[in-house]
């Protein structure tokens, strides 16, 4: 995407991961291929571009969003949380951890959007119940794994997490 | 999946914005949670030339509610109206809808005005809003109109909101005392459009027996279907209703199609269970909020 | 031995890139690549008059664009045919552009290369193609009247017709023995299209280097030395010019294994062409539309028994929609066909199936392949019988079942690989046994009778399978001990999420005697190994597995050798734990692996202190022998192959109990069991995440997927909005068991695991609620609307 194309490009600014990242964008680009293409931070991956999969999910202020269904400029200003980014100081997240340790991922495509998607759902929910787990992922397609270990996954990074807080 | 190019304006103020859109015309397109806009984008199935971007407007984010109802602004996000206490206590009807608006992730960034704007026949948003009676505010440069709920929605994924104009608000009427709603649908999955769904309120008299009883019927229509059902539950106690008429009643004011998911059949058929369901629900919700009231007259 | 690793649930060791964002999928790579889109046909049928592109090329950051009559020498042939079979008489594929007619909405027309996806897609938009509408041919049985031609030269639609024949152990023919047995039934069964559907589409990158006059090609494939030589051939580039990796890969389930698809030789091409790096990635409509399908298939059963539910004679003939063309050849109705007989000894057997053509989206074997719509008619059969003759549906199929002694067991077919169809091992009784436990079967009625008296419907379902796994011709490994002491396996096949690099690890590992960290794997890369097949067919672990743990012995033995000279010992009185070769019962006369591998390379120039033991001046040798002895090689490596005789035979069982609601006929599953054998396992975490995985396919198939076309070939969700993939809301709680009857065909005993979960599913649920119903359930998938219109059916029945 490093080529001029002649359309107009919009200056922005995210601050995405904890770090001010520059980048100038046509209105059009979406947040997902910003992020993979301008930003290189191609951990956020990009399944059906309508919104459906989830696998492009990256928390936007600290929600999670799809950035298949968000366009870079209208977040300019705003912070940016991807996979890459939820490590802390090179140690593994409570809840990457809990993926790896219960064979919750497969292909590993869908995983970075289930793994924002779940961060935010323990950080506001940190005994959360089967039903409220259950909602929480319904809206992350996988189609490796059955949906199994990752439910098991999520529960094990809710223990994790009290663990190490408590 | 790429969208096709637009022009861009980011509005500092709703004037700008309604200054933009004017200018734009019939190629003028708001984007605010952009849920349902940008798929359509992605799959080039809308190519609007201009795109007025209100994420910038805060001042649209409101929720307020008072005694009267809700009033929703046209950035208030579904998660954030779902999760507002007192909209939830002045119209409780809000968030049972909204807890069945696609999935969690889509409610963070889509917005309730948008979707309603969006008019799509199988969306909740709508159905709640026609069943309310409500209204939205379309704002255009130099003026403002409020359209009742049963004007505003026109066809499939076709609203009154014209050319130049913007949907800033959409107002949630409360309902009487000792009333009650519910939402009941049946989806694909969990989180999909509806098969079929009834949204439903029901309002008691002091005696418990039902005085009004309404219901807004997705995915069977244009547009949500709105059937007055006070006369057919007859001002009886609920217990005493032959909800089988009344399920009747709503079947022969539907017109469902038949699609890849469900035939038309079935779609008439589950709109009749849901509306017992839903109606029944409400009134036992009814029933609830009449005893607490009755309960707090005492203390 | 340090720990034992074969058979540990050792952690994945792909997990720590892929939970970091660190993978590196194909759309990952290449970012300073033009990008490629395609103009495709908006039509089921038609003739391309006309292809005008002036409109498009003031679109700024064109590069180039391309229709058929651009492409030279074989790039413009048909693409290949991969499996020829003599049945297929008619086989047909399309042409990396279209060529005159296009047979399928999506079928590509106009490429298009740009400076971004954007733009591409911009200039796609702006191309005007003129079709002229041909009559479209939907729907197999509509194909089969032939009223129309999906390909001009293909009478009837008939792509392929086939009949196997297997007599009964007196010589009756299957419709003899039908005639003479004292019971008989006849229906039809029907199973409707589906998809892989991986959550990554296909990609392909590639990168010409014109200094090297070499291509490096990057593919989202499940077999990269395949399309290397596809692509070589296409592009008359020598094999050695062309390197094709498949980088981590999100996702297969058989649609990868399709190869070359256009876009893999067109991209290659225009990135030589134009001398600049080239890169498709492929969107969600393109992969509705223009990669495969499968599943379709009518099936019209006949079958004869007697009292005890024993099948005398089983006449099936299958009308197998095959799409457009047939790049795969008919392994799909082969396989149901074959594997339809499942673990049973079926009196005498007939099966004929006809391949048919329509204007849809090609069909290609999906995870399961043909053998989960076999297994419905089996399992469909089996429960009829039982309905018939009043009996116990486990009964039924105990009464059929081929018993442990009888194996090797000859089915009396021809498999998929060519091969006689004889399972090698198995324990049908035993599975069925832990199953029904599990399960609680026989406790079940009062369980319905109970749920019957609150006003719920429940019912319970069987299915049982035997699978085909680890499919020849070979595969082979590559195992290299460095000087540094860390060993680097290869192997050609490709992984999509099976967890080969921790398995293959775990074998290599358990082979060498070294720590797991000290093993790295790569799969799918041509660089590192040229031969191989690719990965389908529950195959990577039987063969690519075997051949490395081949491999490792060879190293092992070379390494004893090396040591025992080292050490002055006898090779055989050798150990080798943690890395270190030492004496049996003497720890301290010991050498570590890291020395073995510098002493094993007799050098003139050390490049570290440790190799310095090497060179020539270093000590003791033996000046009679050449520092290379004869049939020795320097280095302590070892390449081995695995090809095997014929395939290995996994099985399984599976039970559910689903809830019908009598009002809104919404079906939820209860309960949902699985045993399964796949003989040895090398790490039950993995093989149980198989198991997950494809029964959460599975259940999408009996509940929620389905292509639906409509009468002018439109695919009418080609979305996931529409295309009901399952959610984690609609996958019920899978509940595993595991049987171990090791195969005695290869050294590890084992067999393999990627599909099986999905096998058995449709016809599983199906019996469940046909149990729930009391209504025939012989269509699946099944959808609430589709329950409450086979109420309406059934209510009218009775009532007439």
């Amino acid at each position: 995407m490093s080529e001029r194309t002649g359309e107009h490009r919009h200056a922005i600014t995210l601050t995405v991961n904890g770090v001010l990242r520059e980048a100038a964008v046509p209105a059009r680009r979406l947040l997902s291929d910003c992020l993979r293409h301008d930003l290189g931070l191609t951990g956020t991956h990009v399944g059906c571009e309508h919104g459906v999969c989830g696998a492009c999910t990256v928390l936007l202020d600290g929600e999670p969003v799809r950035s298949c269904l968000t366009f870079a400029v209208t977040v300019d200003g705003h912070e940016i949380t991807t996979v890459e980014g939820l490590a802390e100081r090179g140690e593994l997240s409570p809840v990457q951890r809990a993926f790896s340790e219960c064979h919750g991922l497969q292909c590993g495509f869908c995983t970075p959007g289930f793994l924002c998607t779940v961060t935010a759902f323990l950080r506001d929910n940190r005994t959360p119940t089967d039903e409220e787990v259950l909602e929480a992922v319904s809206g992350n397609l996988c189609r490796c794994t059955g949906y199994q270990n990752i439910i098991k996954a999520v529960h094990r990074a809710a223990e994790i997490q009290a663990e190490e807080s408590g | 999946m790429k969208p096709p190019p637009f022009d861009y304006h980011r509005p500092a103020g709703l004037g700008e914005a309604l200054q933009a859109l004017a200018e734009a015309g019939s190629h003028g397109k708001v984007l605010a949670g952009g849920q349902s806009l940008i798929p359509l984008l992605n799959m080039r199935l809308a190519a609007p030339g201009h795109l007025v971007d209100i994420n910038g407007l805060t001042e649209l984010a409101t929720i307020s509610a008072d005694a009267s109802g809700v009033r929703v602004g046209a950035l208030a996000r579904h998660a954030a109206v779902e999760r507002d206490g007192s909209a939830r206590a002045v119209q409780p009807l809000l968030a049972q809808a909204l807890a069945l608006v696609a999935h969690p992730v889509i409610r963070n960034r889509g917005t309730v005005v948008g979707s309603l704007v969006h008019a799509d026949p199988s969306a909740e948003m709508p159905a709640v809003l026609a069943l309310l009676g409500g209204s939205v505010r379309l704002a255009r440069l130099g003026g403002e109109r409020d359209v009742h709920a049963r004007d505003f929605f026109v066809g499939p994924l076709e609203s009154a909101c014209l050319p130049g104009e913007m949907a800033v608000s959409a107002f949630f009427p409360a309902l009487p005392e000792r009333s009650g709603t519910a939402f009941c649908e049946v989806a694909r999955r969990h989180g999909d459009y509806a098969v079929a769904g009834v949204a439903a309120a029901v309002t008691l008299d002091e005696d418990f027996r039902i005085i009004a009883a309404r219901v807004a019927c997705v995915s069977v229509g244009p547009v949500p279907v709105v059937v007055d059902v006070t006369g057919v539950c007859g001002q009886r106690p609920p217990a005493s209703v032959d909800w089988d008429e009344v399920a009747r009643a709503v079947q022969d004011r539907i017109e469902p199609e038949g699609d890849i998911h469900a035939t038309a059949g079935y779609r008439r058929h589950l709109t009749g269970v849901l509306v017992t369901r839903a109606l029944r629900g409400a009134a036992q919700d009814a029933a609830r909020s009449g005893a607490n009231d009755a309960g707090e007259g005492r203390a | 031995m340090t720990t034992k690793l074969f058979g540990e649930r050792v952690q994945r060791r792909e997990d720590a890139r892929l939970i970091t964002g660190q993978g590196r999928f194909l759309d990952d790579l290449g970012a300073n690549a033009l990008a490629a889109a395609f103009v495709r046909s908006p039509h089921a049928h038609a003739r391309i008059r006309d292809v005008d592109v002036s409109a498009a090329l003031d679109v700024e950051g064109l590069v180039a664009i391309y229709t058929w009559e651009d492409l030279p020498g074989l790039l413009a042939e048909p693409l290949p045919l991969l499996i020829p079979h003599p049945a297929l008489t008619h086989g047909r594929t399309g042409h990396a552009l279209a060529r005159d007619i296009v047979r399928h909405v999506g079928e590509p027309v106009v490429m298009v290369v740009a400076a971004d996806r954007y733009v591409a897609e911009d200039a796609c938009s702006l191309i005007e193609v003129d079709y002229e509408i041909l009559k479209p041919v939907v729907g197999v049985e509509e194909a089969a009247e032939a009223v129309n031609l999906v390909h001009a030269d293909v009478p009837g639609n008939v792509g392929a017709h086939l009949v196997q024949e297997v007599p009964s152990p007196d010589g009756l023919s299957a419709r003899e023995a039908i005639e003479a047995a004292p019971h008989t039934l006849a229906f039809r069964l029907d199973i409707e299209r589906s998809a892989s559907m991986p959550l990554e589409g296909k990609g392909v990158y590639a990168r010409w280097d014109a200094d090297d006059q070499s291509l490096r090609v990057y593919s989202s494939t499940q077999t990269s030395t395949s399309v290397r030589m596809a692509v070589a051939a296409k592009l008359g580039l020598p094999l050695p010019k062309v390197e094709v990796v498949a980088p981590d890969v999100g996702g297969g389930f058989g649609v990868k294994i399709v190869h070359p698809w256009p876009e893999e030789i067109l991209v290659p091409w225009a990135a030589r062409l134009l001398d600049r790096e080239v890169k498709w990635t492929e969107d969600r409509r393109e992969h509705f539309i223009s990669s495969a399908h499968e599943r379709a298939q009518v099936h019209h059963v006949r079958v004869g028994f007697d009292d005890d539910g024993r099948v005398l004679g089983l006449d099936v003939n299958i009308l197998h929609d095959h799409g457009a063309y047939t790049p795969y050849g008919i392994i799909v109705p082969i396989i149901t066909s074959t594997q339809l007989v499942g673990p049973y000894k079926i009196g005498a057997y007939r099966v004929e199936f006809s391949s048919i053509y329509t204007n849809t989206v090609q069909v290609t074997p999906y995870r399961g392949a043909g053998r989960p719509q076999g297994v419905f008619c089996m399992e469909r059969t089996m429960d009829r019988i039982a309905a018939h003759l009043g009996l116990d549906r486990t009964e039924v199929r105990t009464a059929n079942f081929i018993q442990p002694g009888e194996f090797p067991y000859d089915q009396g077919m021809t498999f998929q690989d060519g091969r006689p169809l004889i399972y090698d091992s198995g324990d049908y009784p035993e599975s069925l046994r832990m199953l029904k436990e599990l399960i609680g079967w026989d406790s079940f009625p009062a369980m319905k009778a109970e749920a019957a008296a609150e006003g719920r419907a429940i019912g319970i379902g069987v299915g049982c399978y035997v699978e085909g796994t680890g499919v020849g011709p070979y595969e082979g490994g590559h195992v290299q001990i460095t000087s540094d002491g860390r060993v680097h396996v290869s192997t050609g096949l490709t992984s999509q999420g099976q967890g080969h690099e921790t398995v293959f690890a775990q074998i290599a590992a358990t082979e060498l005697g070294v720590p797991i960290e000290k093993v790295s794997v790569v799969t799918g890369d041509t660089r590192r190994f040229g031969y191989a097949v690719g990965t389908f067919a529950s195959r990577a672990a039987v063969m690519s597995g075997n051949a490395i743990a081949l491999a490792c012995r060879k190293v092992r033995d070379k390494a004893l050798k090396v040591a025992a000279d080292a050490l002055e010992a006898d090779p055989r009185d050798l150990e080798i734990t943690d890395g270190v070769v030492h004496v049996a019962g003497t720890p301290s006369a010991s050498i570590p692996l890291a020395t073995v591998a510098v002493l094993s390379n007799p050098l003139r120039y050390a490049f570290d202190k440790e190799t310095q033991r090497a060179t020539q001046f270093a000590g003791a040798q033996d000046d009679d022998r050449p520092p290379v002895a004869d049939g020795e090689e320097p280095g302590m490596e070892g390449k081995d192959y695995y090809s095997p005789i014929r395939s290995t035979f996994a099985s399984g069982m599976h039970a559910a109990i689903v809830e019908t609601d009598p009002l809104t006929a919404e079906i939820k599953i209860l309960r949902y069991v699985v045993v399964h054998d796949c003989g040895k396992l090398i790490n039950p975490m993995i093989v149980e995440g198989q198991i997950h995985g494809g029964v959460g396919q599975g259940v999408g198939g009996a509940l929620y997927e389905k292509m639906v076309y409509d009468e002018h070939g439109q695919l009418l969700n080609a979305s996931f909005m529409d295309f009901l993939m399952p959610y984690a809301t609609e996958v019920p709680r899978i509940e595993t068991a595991h049987l171990e009857t090791p195969s005695p065909l290869n050294p590890l005993g084992v067999k393999g695991a990627g599909e099986a979960g999905v096998i058995p599913v449709s016809a599983v649920i199906a019996a469940a609620i046909e149990d729930a119903e009391g209504i025939t359930i012989d269509r699946m998938p099944i959808s609430p609307s589709d329950l409450y219109s086979l109420r309406a059916e059934t209510r009218l029945r009775k009532i007439q």
